[in-house]
Parts: C-alpha cells; sequence; structure tokens
C-alpha cells in the first residue's frame, strides 16, 4: 500500500456507457462541475442505448468535456493533484476512451491514478449528496445496466448482498416501454404513465420475492406483460396502458423495497441509499420511504443528476481510495465484467 | 433442421445445456425470437453445458457480455446497431472469428459481416397461451446447421431426443 493521498482538486472520468462525462472535485464530496454530454437525442432515434455510436462519440466528446469541466470549475491542469477513471464494468471500447484519456493526463501531469468500479461510483453518488453521510450503510443500485444490493460497511470495504439473475430493473422498463409504444428512456415514460392508473389493477409476478436469497429477477416479469398483452389482443380487447404502466411498475418497486428492507434487517443496519437511473423512479421513491419511515430507518438518495452516469461519483470514490493509500498503474485494463471487490 | 417443443423456462435451459456440451472454441451461435421468448435463458443453458458458474445475464443494455467456461463465452445483443460501421467499431473480429464461443441475439443487424457457417436457433412462442401468470409456456424450438461444422453438431444433438417434436 502506497502513501495515503487527500487530494484537494481531483478530475474524475466516465465513459463506461453511453454518458461522456468528467467532473473537477474538491475534498472529494464538493462538485465544482459535472460535465455530461448527454446522448439522449441520438438513442430517442433508435429507441434504445446504442453503444457503437456511443463508442464513437465518446472519442469525439472526450476533450471537450474535460476542457468543459475544468473550465467550469476554474482550474487549470497545474490545480489537479489527482485523477480517477472508471475500469469496469461497460463495454470496453467505452471504457478505454476514458481510461486511455485518464492514463494520459496521468502520465503527462505525473499525477496518483486510480480506477474505480462503475457500480461502487453509483454508491457514493450519496456521499456528494449528502455531506456528513458516512458508512456503513446499505445501497440499492438500480439503472439499466445494474441491480446491485451492496452492504459498504466502511469506504472500500463492501459485501454484494444480492444482484440480478438476469435483467435490471431499468432494463425492464425500457423493454416494456419498447412494446407498449412508449419509446425511450422507457423509466420516466412509464413512471409518468403510471400516475393515472391503477397498481393493482393487474395481476403481475413478482420475481423471487419468496426466495430467501437477495437476488432479483425481472425476465419472467418481463414475459408475464407480454403474455398479458398479447391474450388481451386476442381476446380483442383494447389496453389500458396507465394501469399496465402501474401495475408493472408496481411489480418491479414491490420486489426493491421488499428486499432492500429484509437487506437492513438481516445486517442491522439504519442507513439506507438509494443509486443509479432507476431510484428516480418516483414511485421507487415514495415506496422506499413510505417503508424506511414505518422501521424508522434513515433513506437517502442522490438528486437526478447524480443518479444517472457522471464523472462526479466517480470522483467522489477514487478520492476515498486515494485517502486509504490505495493507487493504480498506468498498466490498468478496462475490464467489461469487473468484479466488484474491497480495496482496503 | 431440427425441432424440439419446451414447456417451461427450465426446459429451454435444459436444451441449451445439451447444445452448450457439444460446443467447441470458435463456435458461433445465431440467436432469434420475439422479446421474452427465452434468448437469454437458453443461453444460460449454453453457458451451463460450457462450465460458466456466473448468472448469464441480458447483454441488451451492455451490448457483449463476456463468461468463462471451459471456453471463453460471449453473448451480444445487436438490437441497437444501425449500421455495418458500428459493428466494425466494436472490433466484431475479435467477437465473430475469436477463440471462444459467441452466441448472438439479432444477428440479422450483423448483415454480410456474419460468419458464413453457424448454428442458428429460432425460439418461437406457442400462440395458444392460455395464461400469462407463468413463464412455463410452451416454445417451439428449430436449430439449423449452416457449414460442414454445425451439419456434425446436429447431428449429435439429434441423439438427444428429450423435446423433440
Amino acid at each position: 500500500m502506497s502513501k495515503k493521498i487527500n487530494p484537494e482538486i481531483l478530475i474524475s472520468i466516465e465513459t463506461s456507457c453511453d454518458e461522456t462525462s468528467a467532473a473537477i472535485l474538491r475534498d472529494g464530496r464538493e462538485v465544482l462541475s459535472n460535465i455530461i454530454s448527454s446522448q439522449i437525442s441520438v438513442h430517442q432515434k433508435f429507441g434504445g442505448v446504442v453503444p457503437e455510436i456511443a463508442s464513437r462519440k465518446h472519442v469525439e466528446a472526450i476533450l471537450p468535456v474535460i476542457d468543459g469541466a475544468m473550465k467550469e470549475a476554474s482550474v487549470s491542469l497545474n490545480d489537479i493533484q489527482a485523477i480517477a477513471v472508471t475500469n469496469g464494468p461497460g463495454l470496453v471500447g467505452a471504457l478505454l476512451v476514458g481510461l486511455s484519456a485518464a492514463k494520459a493526463l496521468g502520465f503527462a501531469l505525473d499525477l496518483p491514478f486510480v480506477g474505480v468500479h462503475h457500480v461502487e461510483g453509483h454508491i457514493y453518488a450519496n456521499f456528494i449528496e449528502n455531506k456528513t453521510l458516512e458508512p456503513p450503510i446499505i445501497c440499492l443500485t438500480v439503472s439499466g445496466g445494474h441491480t446491485d444490493l451492496v452492504y459498504m460497511e466502511d469506504y472500500g470495504e463492501y459485501k454484494v448482498l444480492g444482484r440480478t439473475r438476469d435483467d435490471a430493473a431499468g432494463e425492464a422498463f425500457d423493454k416494456i416501454a419498447r412494446v407498449m409504444g412508449l419509446g425511450y428512456p422507457g423509466g420516466p415514460a412509464i413512471d409518468n404513465l403510471a400516475k393515472k392508473g391503477d397498481p393493482l389493477a393487474i395481476d403481475l409476478p413478482r420475481g423471487m420475492i419468496d426466495d430467501d436469497s437477495l437476488d432479483f429477477s425481472f425476465s419472467g416479469l418481463k414475459t408475464a406483460v407480454l403474455n398479458y398483452m398479447n391474450s388481451e389482443r386476442q381476446k380483442g380487447n383494447a389496453l389500458n396502458l396507465p394501469d399496465l404502466s402501474a401495475s408493472f411498475q408496481e411489480a418491479v418497486v414491490d420486489v426493491l423495497v421488499i428486499k432492500t428492507i429484509r437487506a437492513a434487517e438481516r445486517i442491522g443496519i439504519k442507513k439506507i441509499a438509494m443509486a443509479g437511473g432507476v431510484s428516480a423512479n418516483s414511485r421507487l421513491r415514495y415506496r422506499m420511504k413510505e417503508a424506511c419511515e414505518k422501521e424508522n430507518y434513515h433513506l437517502y438518495y442522490p438528486s437526478p443528476i447524480l443518479c444517472t452516469d457522471n464523472a462526479a461519483m466517480i470522483g467522489c470514490a477514487g478520492y476515498y481510495r486515494l485517502c486509504t493509500g490505495y493507487k493504480d498503474g498506468l498498466g490498468l485494463n478496462a475490464v467489461p465484467n469487473l468484479p466488484f471487490k474491497n480495496w482496503v | 433442421m431440427l425441432t424440439f417443443i419446451t414447456r417451461s423456462a427450465k426446459e429451454t435451459e435444459a436444451l441449451g445445456e445439451s447444445v452448450g456440451y457439444l460446443l467447441k472454441a470458435g463456435d458461433f451461435i445465431l440467436l432469434s425470437g420475439q422479446l421474452g421468448a427465452g434468448k437469454t435463458v437458453f443461453t444460460r443453458g449454453i453457458a451451463q453445458g460450457l462450465g460458466v458458474k456466473d448468472y448469464v445475464k441480458s447483454p441488451s443494455y451492455t451490448l457483449v457480455n463476456e463468461y468463462e467456461g471451459r471456453l471463453l463465452v460471449y453473448h451480444m445483443d445487436l438490437y441497437r446497431l444501425e449500421s455495418h460501421e458500428e459493428l466494425e467499431d466494436l472490433g466484431y473480429e475479435e467477437y465473430f472469428y475469436g477463440k471462444g464461443v459467441t452466441i448472438v441475439e439479432w444477428g440479422e443487424r450483423a448483415g454480410s459481416l456474419l460468419p458464413d457457417d453457424s448454428l442458428k436457433v429460432c425460439i418461437e412462442v406457442s400462440a395458444d397461451l392460455s395464461t400469462y401468470r407463468t413463464d412455463e409456456g410452451v416454445r417451439l424450438i428449430y436449430i439449423e446447421a449452416e457449414g460442414e461444422r454445425f451439419r456434425g453438431l446436429l447431428e449429435e444433438l439429434s441423439k438427444d431426443v428429450r423435446f423433440r417434436s
């Protein structure tokens, strides 16, 4: 373990999926800038994430995004004391763009450099949002690519309690929205439509809800919704999309809330956090808040901008890695299926 | 072409596992079927047959998922591909002509870039679904071979009498 560093000014880069993002942080938790080159307009055209397009866009966007982050934070290259970058999991071509930029900066400026796990980054969005929050916490990270329930005992000490065995929660939202003709991104579309629907209108399965494990499964729910739509069409019935949206959303939310509370009970933790794009879902926030109040738990979640993929959260996680003396060499690789590991 | 009928996700997975046992380095599988047909379930079976211990998750969001069993396994979903150029950007040769086993969903998006030889698996949702409550629906699974290597594989697979229609 090398010497511990507390970088006052840190730059971070995230390019694991569709967003190119760079951020400048002061003392790990204060965001001086957080530039996200959102590609949502490109994706809307195709009804989903387009990783190849994203990969090329990363190359085009990375330097302007880094420049933009420094400009907005009013810092120059000479002010930067450390670099953090996402090195997995994700699409290798996309990850490499951010990683190469970070390495080039680290080499040219001779600065300490650290790789961060993408889901770990999501958890740290909560530490940016809530300046006084300290571990231990239980964090539910729900996004298009991930559904992970993690017990964070301390900075760098994690235990993955549960994860999805098939589709991620956000992916289920996107796919159901697609077959319902609601467009992309599916999460906000279903969230909005569900407000006008009855969550109890259609009886849909809650995947693995009685299973003793804290794992998730959303594939069966997806199939059930598709089968329901087909069978209604065959009967010549018009679909009630608000009811279907609300019922589908409720099935996802039920499982997420119940398993998270179950995890907190098992570990004996009173602080629950949420992260990732789906954590911005209004029904999930409402139901999780309700469940936490009942159990006397504290609930934390980041503001919407920190729920999406962004570099600030990666910077915060990287800061704490550096604080404990953890550092990576310039030989660090992009790992598409990077496992979630402790670094202390 | 062989036709199979499976009556549950478990059976679809078991059929995939039988295919997985027969696979060799460099094999290429094209998987088609509508959303929710069971493409990921079938792939999970293949991965089990190849000794993969990890959960096989949907690659729709990540585009490519990699697993390690007795061979490297690449599970791809090309649904979002718009042009061949994008596939070239991705370095598709490493997946299509590499040393692992590659399983591709929505492979038609790759058009002429697809290898000539492949095992084609088509999963069809049976029309007489009486209930939407379970995923125990009936599936018709057609497996077809393109090229010498896969015709041999299909011959081997034909000895497996389970789920044959």
